[in-house]
């Protein structure tokens, strides 16, 4: 299982109006710091970007370190604009990708 | 960041050997202070948030794993859970209040984790899940998640009985180089601090839980591991005779209290 995904989106809102958008992605954030019983490194393996896109449009992105705790939680805000997708995307170390996109409603 | 938690823990056991020695426990031996109280009351409000909201605790994430594989076929038997007990929604509503509990063929009781493993050997012939392995705490994640919020009820079974008492001797029994019984910190000194961090009454009502330290879910027997560790004293090995009747002792310690799966803790 490489990861599972969490996203929370209003299905409607009214033009103009400001969402709240809430991720939860499954995921070790192995700092790289750290070792092992017996001394040995053990390999970074962490989430390094997050993108969000309305309609194909970029409205949120977040590039992400060593520092930031296992299974990142991310909340931001953006304008409701149209009805169609938001699609989120994770991607990081060792070939990580997860994906999810939401429909909303805008009237 | 480990390393620093562990020289902290171990600064924390010295300060408080230094500062505040047991006082006398003046409630019943192993019962616990008036007042039975989740680590949930100690816990700060950020925390207690990201345990309250579904979509925030990432101890969901292991339930959502545990629901995928309730469904999934496996061992030579081709069967998975849900072919012998349909909806855990229904079927598994309930039960993880009544563990550990006697199993009459073994002979012995068996913590959930147990039980989940003795069906995965026995009904799917497939091999045993590895304690603390992704897949058994998300098992044990699933099924104890379908008794949020119903009260810890053990069995009522005379087999268990001594299993209970032998478990109430364990936590009144001082162990480790620095001396100490549970019931030292967890009824004694219940509400006091280990260097900053509340100590708390050590009610088993959330397992498995989402541990902030661990950044990952963990079982009941890794919590107790820890406690003993701290202590310096020998973690039993995990599933181990003296472990399970510890958790039954626990449990009973804890009985009527709401079961919180996943719960989430510093
Ligand atoms: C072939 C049918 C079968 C399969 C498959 C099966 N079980 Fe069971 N399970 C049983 C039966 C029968 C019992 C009744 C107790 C016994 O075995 O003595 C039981 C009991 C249990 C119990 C204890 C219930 C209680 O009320 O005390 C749990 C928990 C459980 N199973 C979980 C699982 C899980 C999780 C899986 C999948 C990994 C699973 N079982 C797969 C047949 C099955
Ligand atoms: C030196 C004090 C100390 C001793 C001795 C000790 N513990 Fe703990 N225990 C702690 C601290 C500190 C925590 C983490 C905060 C809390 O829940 O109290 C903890 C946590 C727990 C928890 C988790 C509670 C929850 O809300 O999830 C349980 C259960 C527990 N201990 C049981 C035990 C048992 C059983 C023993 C004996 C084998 C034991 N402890 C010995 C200090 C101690």
């Amino acid at each position: 299982m490489s990861g599972r995904v969490l996203v929370t989106v209003p299905r409607t809102a009214r033009r103009g109006e400001i969402i709240e958008i809430r991720t939860l992605a499954q995921h070790v954030m192995e700092t790289g710091y750290r070792r092992n019983e017996v001394g040995r490194p053990i390999p970074r393996d962490i989430v390094r970007l997050f993108v969000c896109t309305y309609n194909g449009v970029e409205v949120f992105r977040a590039e992400l370190h060593s520092a930031i705790a296992a299974n990142p939680y991310l909340v931001f805000t953006t304008v409701a604009t149209e009805s169609g997708t938001l699609a989120f995307r994770w991607s990081g170390d060792n070939g990580y990708t997860a994906t999810e996109s939401v429909a909303i409603s805008v009237t | 960041m480990k390393a620093r938690a562990a020289a902290l823990a171990r600064l924390a056991l010295a300060t408080l050997l230094v500062t505040a020695l047991p006082r006398a426990v003046s409630q019943a031996p192993g019962e616990p202070p008036a007042g039975k109280q989740s680590g949930y009351a100690w816990m700060a409000r950020e925390t207690r948030a990201i345990q309250d909201d579904a979509l925030a605790n990432p101890g969901m994430l292991s339930v959502l794993d545990g629901e995928a594989l309730w469904a999934r076929k496996a061992g030579t038997a081709g069967l998975a859970c849900a072919d012998c007990h349909g909806d855990a929604r229904l079927s598994m509503k309930g039960v993880a209040t009544r563990f550990p509990a006697f199993d009459a063929r073994l002979g012995r009781p068996l913590n959930l984790e147990q039980r989940i493993n003795a069906c995965r050997t026995e009904r799917q012939a497939a091999p045993a899940l590895r304690y603390e392995s992704r897949d058994l705490l998300a098992l044990t994640a699933y099924v104890a998640r379908q008794s949020h919020g119903l009260p810890i009820a053990p069995p009522a079974d005379a087999r268990l009985r001594p299993h209970v008492e032998a478990g109430r001797a364990e936590y009144l029994r001082r162990q480790g180089q620095l001396n100490l019984s549970c019931a030292q910190c967890h009824d004694g000194l219940a509400d006091r601090k280990l260097v900053g961090n509340p100590i708390t009454q050590g009610h088993p009502t959330g397992y498995p839980i989402y541990r902030l330290e661990w950044q990952a879910v963990g079982s009941l027997q890794r919590r107790l591991r820890n406690c003993m560790a701290g202590v310096r004293a020998e973690p039993h090995p995990y599933g181990a005779a003296e472990a399970v009747n510890l958790e039954a002792y626990l449990m009973w310690r804890a009985r009527g209290m709401p079961l919180e799966t996943p719960a989430v803790r510093p």
